[in-house]
């Protein structure tokens, strides 16, 4: 999977701020996204692009449970978050809804990753590898059951009882 | 095994689980709101397409509804969700559907307790991060998103990460003009807006003993704003008789073994807590009041799930009684119960007479949605729960967390007040 990184060097993005909560009554995924993080960066949706990734510290997520979090950022095109540590119901929901692959980094990686490198993350063998920058990186692995549900397509598609 | 390992356990019809342990686990009972509501239904949406069926819920007698952060609707898409929301609890067989302008209704959480939606021992999953209030009443309660709220109302389970347990031992009574919101302000100062985060928060000990169930639930709403998956506390007498007083009977107390385990155990000295406040931007950036900024207020916010209880209203007429405000103020009990309460006990003649806007139970400051938001550059001290950026409306607002006894100082004075310096 391959995409360019959007950095924001900083911790604790908060859902308030990835989709203000004025717009917790829009359901429409399209225009949400034209909302993606606009309590930060307003600049965000004409910047981004189909198959990007976000580079993020530590506790993304935060905050409101709203899954129009990852839905805003999912249908702007962003594949993966790559953080140091995730809020839990950010991070659920981005599995469970198949929106976005949320994924935990080192501090190696987020020192080493510049805003606009162009990454390959390959999650079969938790390797991060930075084309701009000729280095790579591990990624923490997804635990069992977050490995299964992102395997299935989503928590839907999971049947425990196979297992 | 603690409290909540034994009600994972029972959820997961296992003998014991132990943290990190992934279970699928049944649910009691399970919450959604006019925000999550249009949400699940447009997953069932979404599922319909794909082909799977969406028919029948797994039990609707187990599901409550709410409507609280977009009413009174001040725009068309707000009053359509309302009517989405209220068609599918018709079509669906929902019973339990709390309308705004039909009797009871309020805050989701507030609700929870006050019609006793919740009961000690239940495994209570809900659509809004402070399902973790509830956990007050000895429950299991953690919030969930869209996605898995409709798995829940389609499945009747779902899949958690057994948490470890933080335990907090709180020793002595909150002295005089300090609450439970200046307590877990000071916590969450201490542990970091991650501190618990994946965990659970267990509060225990003399200062547990000698709290109401409502400061209780501030403890417990409050967990969330520190990452943690759910708050508890073990239920004693004083939760039976709070339930009870609301209609419920059939008690099944589940408490801790005594060797139960925790991965970490905190002491915090209640008794000698002093008025908190938590500064803009984060619930984590906390300071007593008498070392408050010296700003000019703008606004004065008594609300919301985790600041307008009755106790919470309570603490605020006894300041406001007999004074003036000097700032902006609104009171919006968090649930129509309470509002009655406070009419026949002439908290709101108090309010009214000092000056204070009374408003209909809603969240919609508090989210910065609707019904008095924040403009640029404007100050607000809240007795609501997070102050992130743009929080209660304009980017470059500010909030400042309170209780409602500081914010009610505060409104007096028009400045960050500690209620014990107020003349």
């Amino acid at each position: 999977m391959k995409g360019n990184v959007i950095k924001y060097d900083r911790d604790n993005i908060d859902t308030d701020v990835i989709i203000p909560g004025q717009y917790l009554k829009v359901h429409d995924y399209a225009e949400l996204a034209t909302h993606a993080m606009e309590g930060l960066d307003p600049d965000f949706h004409s910047k981004v692009k189909e198959g990007d990734f976000i580079l993020s510290g530590k506790n993304f997520g935060s905050g409101s449970s709203r899954e129009h979090a990852p839905i805003a950022l999912s249908h702007s095109g962003i594949k993966a978050v790559l953080a140091l540590s995730f809020a839990r119901i950010f991070y659920r929901n981005s599995v469970d809804g198949a929106f976005l692959l949320p994924i935990e980094i080192g501090q190696d990686a987020y020192d080493g990753i510049s805003d606009g490198d162009e990454l390959d993350i390959d999650i079969s063998t938790n390797e991060i590898q930075n084309i701009t920058k000729n280095q790579t990186y591990k990624m923490k692995p997804f635990s069992e059951i977050i490995g299964k549900i992102i395997a299935a397509g989503g928590l839907f598609k999971y049947k425990p009882d196979q297992d | 095994m603690n409290i909540v390992e034994k009600i994972l356990a029972r959820g997961a019809g296992k003998s014991s689980v132990s943290p990190d342990d992934v279970v699928f686990a049944k649910v009691d009972k399970v919450m959604m709101h006019d925000v999550s509501g249009p949400g699940v239904i447009k997953v069932f949406d979404k599922l319909k397409k794909q082909g799977i069926s969406v028919d029948k819920l797994w039990d609707a007698s187990k599901v409550w509804v709410a409507e609280d952060h977009f009413v009174p609707s001040a725009e068309k898409a707000s009053a359509e969700n309302i009517v989405k929301l209220s068609n599918f609890t018709k079509n669906y067989g929902i019973e339990k559907h709390f309308k705004y302008g039909m009797g009871q209704y309020g805050i989701c959480h507030t609700i929870s307790h006050e019609e006793a939606m919740v009961m000690p021992g239940d495994v209570y999953v809900g659509g809004d991060s402070h399902t973790n209030t509830t956990g007050a009443l000895g429950a299991f309660a953690c919030g969930l998103g869209h996605t898995d709220i409709a798995y829940v109302l389609l499945n009747g389970q779902i899949w958690f990460k057994v948490p470890e347990t933080y335990y907090f031992k709180l020793n002595g009574k909150l002295p005089d003009h300090v609450m439970a919101k200046d307590l877990i302000l000071k916590i969450i100062g201490e542990i970091g807006n991650d501190g618990g985060a994946y965990r659970t928060m267990q509060f225990g000990g003399s200062g547990i003993d000698e709290m109401s169930v409502e400061s209780r639930l501030t403890l417990c709403n409050m967990t969330t704003e520190a990452g943690a998956k759910n708050g508890i506390v073990e239920p004693d007498q004083k939760v039976v008789d709070y339930l009870t007083q609301r209609g419920a009977t059939n008690f099944n107390l589940v408490k801790g073994d005594e060797d139960a385990e925790y991965s970490k155990v905190f002491e915090f000295e209640s008794s000698e807590m002093e008025p908190t406040i938590a500064k803009p931007f984060s619930p984590d950036n906390t300071c007593i009041v008498r070392e408050a900024p010296s700003v000019e207020l703008d606004k004065s916010y008594i609300g919301s799930c985790t600041g307008a209880k009755y106790e919470d209203l309570e603490a605020a007429a006894k300041i406001l009684k007999g004074r003036k405000v000097k700032i902006r103020t609104e009171v919006l009990p968090a649930a129509i119960s309470i509002y009655q309460r406070a009419m026949e006990n002439g908290l709101l003649k108090i309010f009214l007479d000092a000056g204070v806007t009374v408003g209909p139970p809603t969240c919609g400051a508090c989210c910065g949605a609707h019904m008095g938001v924040l403009a640029k550059d404007e100050i607000c001290i809240s007795t609501t729960n997070r102050n992130f950026p743009g929080r209660m409306g304009h980017v470059e607002s500010q909030t400042y967390l309170s209780s409602p006894l500081v914010a009610a100082a505060s409104a007096v004075t028009g400045k960050i007040t500690d209620p014990r310096d107020l003349e």
